[in-house]
């Protein structure tokens, strides 16, 4: 390519992500300085009074400090639930890959009904409600294990199998029973999809409204998402202190983003797209 | 000869082969992840045929045969958001093929502040989808917003009320999650692209290919596998999406937003648990019905390039 055409096309490119991607970020963060009134006019202006970090404690001290709870809440939910979904999925799509047996066709069915087919919600409620795990954080973890799953192991399995067979001979032939090959070998050698993994179902778990709303319902265990809807109705107008809440939450996942940024691609590129 | 030296290890080896296959790939690896999801997710589905089919208290269940489906069906309201799903998949899905695989080219190419570039369009997928509908509902508010400010200091008219008109609404929600979505379906694209050998650029390059040739003759059909890979996640996602419509319109104005996962919102919230699970059923039917024959199809084309 031309020195010009990379120029050209990378100015391009910079105007265009600058106003569809980044003035919208830039509004969410300027609103979230500014001060009720002045974020009430929903103009896109700098702040005339920086108030970011009063708004900041503001919105962790509303509601008897139910953002906290929140976060605990959703960080409990994320890591749990995720760990879960790598361990579980993991097992079961390096047998998958392994392992010639009559199941094979029946699993690869469920994984894909599990990609295609939505949850029915009221009839998993029932379910929830018979086993005494409705209403609480421990069922909502394995709700999201559940709907989870058939993606970790699709991205797994395409990764396991360009792991060659002659690592596992070789852990079988030093004496590794099952477990110790699993864990010790073949899950420490999945680590670039277990990176994409985590970060695609992180986000996805954290960032999950749906879910929370329909099986752990109550303020008292609100996650992070739910807070934001709470927020809406209570401060009809403080739009500053909603903007606020945007930011606070959106961070984590922000911080995470920014740390595994290229791992994300090599692993989607190992597993994802090839198989 | 030849065969038969390879015919005799072949009947003694797979017995020993199966030994200690078993024994290193147990079979109960199956069992935690398969519990989880047959108990919570397979259950709750088969079950929905059945209470589909009753009006339903979560205690009882009284069996009304087709009553809900035919409720389902007459009701402007409901049938209006089979339509709105329906729209809504394919308006969100095929925006991100056409979008997702311009941006990921662009990305690709050997272009300044592709790292940041490539940061920035990744953005919005990190925003929870009711942040993002919150922050829309703000930026396109009717009056204050800044879409229309920016759209009257243009045009010297008044901006459209974006989620507010009938006739916008549904498709202003699908173009904000266009906005959240895109992201994703261009890391898919990058890395799709990024899996094509070099080897083929540089032979056409030899032939004298130019960028249009080699984005008609190479990228377009060898990222094949990336846009069946995007097509059936964001048809998925958007046949099923219910977070970004609810923060935004919930359905409205009046029933013109609302999509089959909001309809089964708004009747389990009103205590009509037979009603939703219908709805439930109707999707399931409605997405499988579109997504699973469309996959077939997808993956029969790519094993035959």
């Amino acid at each position: 390519m031309r020195k010009s055409a990379r120029w050209g096309i990378g100015i391009g490119g910079i105007l265009f992500t600058t106003v569809f991607f980044l003035v919208p970020f830039a509004f969410i963060f300027t609103m979230s300085a500014k001060t009720g009134p002045e974020a009430a006019r929903l103009q896109f202006s700098w702040p005339t009074e920086f108030v970011l970090w009063e708004n900041i404690v503001a919105v962790f001290q509303a509601r008897n400090y139910m953002l906290i709870v929140a976060f605990i809440n959703s960080f409990t939910l994320t890591v749990f639930s995720v760990a879960l979904m790598v361990v579980f999925g993991a097992m079961v799509a390096y047998v998958l890959d392994r392992r010639k047996s009559r199941l094979n066709g029946l699993i690869n069915a469920a994984i894909l009904a599990g990609l295609i087919v939505p949850p029915a919600v009221v009839p998993t409620i029932w379910v929830m409600q018979s086993l005494g795990i409705f209403k609480t954080l421990f069922g909502l973890i394995l709700i999201e294990v559940a709907f989870g799953l058939s993606f970790t192991i699709l991205v797994m399995r395409a990764f396991i199998a360009t792991i060659p067979r002659e690592i596992d001979e070789a852990a079988i032939v030093d004496g590794a029973g099952p477990l110790r090959l699993f864990f010790r070998v073949i899950l420490p050698l999945l680590k670039p999809t277990i990176v994409t993994i985590v970060v695609v179902q992180s986000i996805f778990v954290f960032n999950d409204f749906q879910n929370p709303l329909y099986f752990l319902p109550g303020d008292a265990n609100a996650t992070v998402q739910l807070t934001l809807f709470n927020f809406q109705s209570q401060f009809v107008t403080s739009y500053n202190l909603l903007f606020t809440n945007i930011l606070v939450i959106t961070i984590p996942m922000l911080v995470m983003y920014l740390i595994f940024q290229r791992q994300i691609v090599s692993g989607m590129t190992a597993g994802a797209v090839k198989g | 000869m030849h065969s038969e030296a390879t015919a005799r290890p072949k009947t003694a080896a797979p017995r020993a082969v199966a030994r200690h296959v078993e024994r290193s790939y147990p079979l109960w690896f199956y069992i935690p992840g398969g519990l989880v999801y047959v108990v919570l997710f397979i259950v709750p589905t088969l079950l929905s045929f059945y209470f589909a089919f009753t009006r339903w208290t979560l205690f009882d269940s009284t069996f009304v045969g087709f009553d809900n489906f035919i409720q389902f069906f007459a009701e402007p309201g409901l049938i209006g958001s089979l339509k709105n799903t329906l729209v809504y998949g394919v308006v969100t899905s095929a925006s991100k093929v056409v979008l997702g695989m311009l941006l990921a080219v662009l990305l690709s190419g050997p272009i300044i502040a592709r790292g940041y570039l490539r940061s920035v369009t990744f953005f919005p997928v990190l925003v929870s989808a009711v942040g993002v509908g919150l922050t829309f509902q703000v930026l396109l508010d009717p009056f204050n917003g800044v879409v229309n400010q920016v759209w009257t200091a243009i045009t010297g008219a008044d901006g459209p009320g974006w989620l507010t008109n009938p006739d916008l609404a549904l498709l202003s929600v699908a173009a904000i999650d266009v906005w959240k979505g895109v992201g994703l379906a261009t890391l898919i694209y990058i890395a799709g692209i990024a899996a094509i050998p070099n080897e083929y650029f540089e032979a056409a390059r030899v032939d004298g290919a130019g960028a249009w040739q080699q984005f008609r003759s190479i990228i377009l059909p060898l990222s094949f596998p990336a846009t069946s890979t995007v097509i059936l996640l964001s048809l998925i996602g958007g046949l099923r999406s219910f977070d970004l419509i609810w923060s935004t319109t919930q359905g409205g104005p009046g029933f013109s937003s609302d999509v089959i996962a909001s309809v089964i919102y708004k009747q389990y919230q009103a205590g009509f648990y037979g009603l939703s699970t219908a709805g439930n059923v109707i999707l399931f039917l409605v997405v499988t019905a579109i997504v699973y024959p469309l996959s077939r199809w997808l993956n029969s084309k790519e094993t035959s390039l």
